[in-house]
């Protein structure tokens, strides 16, 4: 416990809550979560529809206006505005490849936008570093999205991510829309990626099968909150501790009549 | 599998001609349907959305369908005209799609479109058929039919939505549902809730059911039998509880290329595209 406490926190997240709207008409999509993602390590976020864990991604990305709590990058607290510097390190990848590159952009003019906005001088050499990356050609680089396979697209927004060189990917549902031999490649480049430049990564899934893979750590949420924090190794012994995981779990597992038969709204 | 098939397939074409010629996206492909849970899986692209609508002949202008035999209870799905079609889709084969939002319709609360499915195939007036509506929400497990029956579609949640939908296909209590993803866009909770609705519909009632899905383990532990669809044929054919020791090299490869929660591995096999699978000889 002393030896895992002493390794340097990436990502602090502390009693975080994160509302929409105003007045009678208020929802509290995220009530006071709090976690903590080692440098380096990989922490999934899980849950169904509405239980808050994309609310959670896009608060620390800074996508969310109202939000209440503490959240650090780095051992840096955030500010209510993030500044270019934040956008250096933490970069973000999106579930629908398609919605997230502009239509009427070449992959090339994709990639060149973060560094002109960062004002980086050497866009040749990034440009041709990224696609490399993430295992697409030159060929690529003066292809439309809509001339691109969804998973070659999902490559290209990893990249756009990547090419600024950031310690921190918030993944959201990167791989919910691709078929699964696609989806494998995808899981396989950023477990590489990981591995070879020491990201953090904080995945938003609801898949637990993509989450066993790929994390160490996870949090379950349920209605804005946190259930429970476990370890992959946990999850896979089937040892949750709080009833909602339980049942999250067997679901997940493939369907049985008995299991359907005892499920419960948990609110 | 029954004796008697409730649907027979053979060697089933669906084409498009287009600007580089003709598009073949079901390639004389041939099963048969009995009283149980038949899966298709397969990635997109693979033909396994034409072949369910090639049965109800909604494949879209300007596709054509082809087949050696069409046939449902007997009847010839391919020479009946459209009058005759009609009496058979929604009221004997139902077909639910995975998206509801494009499905019911906006401006009408959603017990009034189930009692209105109910009404358009038996002759039944207005009080009977809202009974009818009420008692369908309720068998599709929503807690509280009667203000769920007055609400519109923009008010209900995918999760509702998609049993609203079920419940509209299965009030006419057809003989054969054709579900295409049905459950794909639900959370995993709800998602059991609706299978074991078509799971007792098949065993208790003796419906047939098509299930399409990409979510090989889902069909794995749903369905009865499973067909393999890739480039528009089906490469093979397993009982779902064997799909694990399935034979074809693309059926490995997809099983291969999946996590799994309980067991681990370092890396996922990808998959390796055999031009032989698009014309080679079938598992």
């Amino acid at each position: 416990m002393n030896a895992r406490a002493a390794r340097a926190a990436m990502i602090e997240v502390d009693r975080l809550s994160v509302t929409f709207g105003r007045g009678r008409a208020a929802l509290e999509a995220v009530r006071e979560v709090s976690f903590r993602v080692e440098a380096g390590a990989a922490f999934g976020l899980v849950g169904e529809s509405g239980a808050g864990k994309t609310s959670v991604l896009r608060a620390l990305a800074g996508l969310v206006a109202d939000w209440r709590g503490r959240m650090a990058v780095a051992a840096t607290t955030l500010d209510r505005r993030r500044d270019r510097a934040f956008y250096k390190l933490v970069q973000m990848v999106f579930q629908d490849p398609y919605g997230s590159l502009h239509p009427r952009h070449t992959v090339d003019r994709i990639l060149a936008e973060p560094v002109a906005i960062h004002r980086l001088d050497d866009a040749e050499e990034r440009i041709r570093w990224a696609l490399d990356t993430v295992g697409l050609g030159p060929a690529f680089r003066f292809r439309y999205p809509h001339q691109l396979s969804g998973g070659q697209r999902q490559r290209v927004a990893i990249g756009r991510a990547l090419i600024l060189e950031p310690r921190v990917l918030l993944l959201d549902e990167p791989t919910s829309s691709l078929d699964v031999s696609v989806q494998a490649e995808i899981l396989n480049l950023l477990t590489r990626l990981r591995a070879e430049r020491g990201l953090t990564y904080l995945l938003v899934t609801h898949n637990l099968a993509v989450v066993a893979h790929m994390c160490d750590r996870l949090a379950v949420m349920n209605a804005g909150r946190v259930v429970e924090e476990l370890t992959v190794d946990e999850l896979r012994a089937r040892r949750p501790r709080h009833p909602y995981t339980r049942q999250l779990l067997q679901a997940s597992l493939g369907y049985d009549r008995e299991v359907a038969a005892q499920l419960e709204t948990f609110d | 599998m029954t004796a008697t098939p409730l649907l027979t397939v053979d060697d089933l074409w669906v084409r498009f001609p287009g600007r580089a010629g003709l598009v073949e996206a079901v390639r004389g492909i041939g099963f048969e349907v009995g009283r149980e849970k038949l899966g298709i899986v397969g990635e997109s692209g693979s033909g396994k959305t034409m072949t369910g609508r090639a049965i109800l002949r909604l494949v879209p202008r300007p596709g054509r369908v082809t087949a050696r035999r069409l046939e449902f209870d007997g009847i010839d799905l391919l020479s009946i005209d459209e009058r005759s079609m009609r009496r058979i889709r929604g009221r004997r084969i139902s077909m639910v799609m995975q998206d509801p939002k494009f499905s019911l319709n906006p401006v009408m609360s959603v017990g009034k479109q189930i009692a209105e499915a109910y009404r358009a195939h038996f002759p039944a007036g207005a009080r009977e058929a809202r009974e009818r509506a009420l008692a369908m929400l309720a068998a599709v497990r929503i807690r509280d039919p009667r203000r769920v029956y007055d609400l519109h579609p923009h008010e209900v949640s995918g999760g509702m939505g998609q049993r609203v939908m079920i419940a509209m296909m299965l009030i006419p209590e057809p003989d054969l549902l054709i579900a295409d993803e049905p459950t794909s866009a639900l959370d995993v909770t709800v998602q059991l809730k609706v299978l074991a609705i078509l799971d007792d519909l098949v065993t208790r009632r003796g419906m047939g059911l098509i299930f399409i899905s990409h979510n090989l383990p889902l069909v794995a532990s749903f369905c009865d039998r499973v067909l393999i669809m890739y480039g528009g044929r089906i490469l093979e054919t397993c009982r779902a509880a064997e799909l694990h020791a399935a034979r074809h090299p693309y059926t490995r490869g997809l099983l291969e290329s999946l996590p799994w929660i309980d067991r681990p591995v370092r890396e996922l096999a990808t998959l390796e595209r055999d031009p032989a699978w698009h014309d080679g000889p079938l598992a």
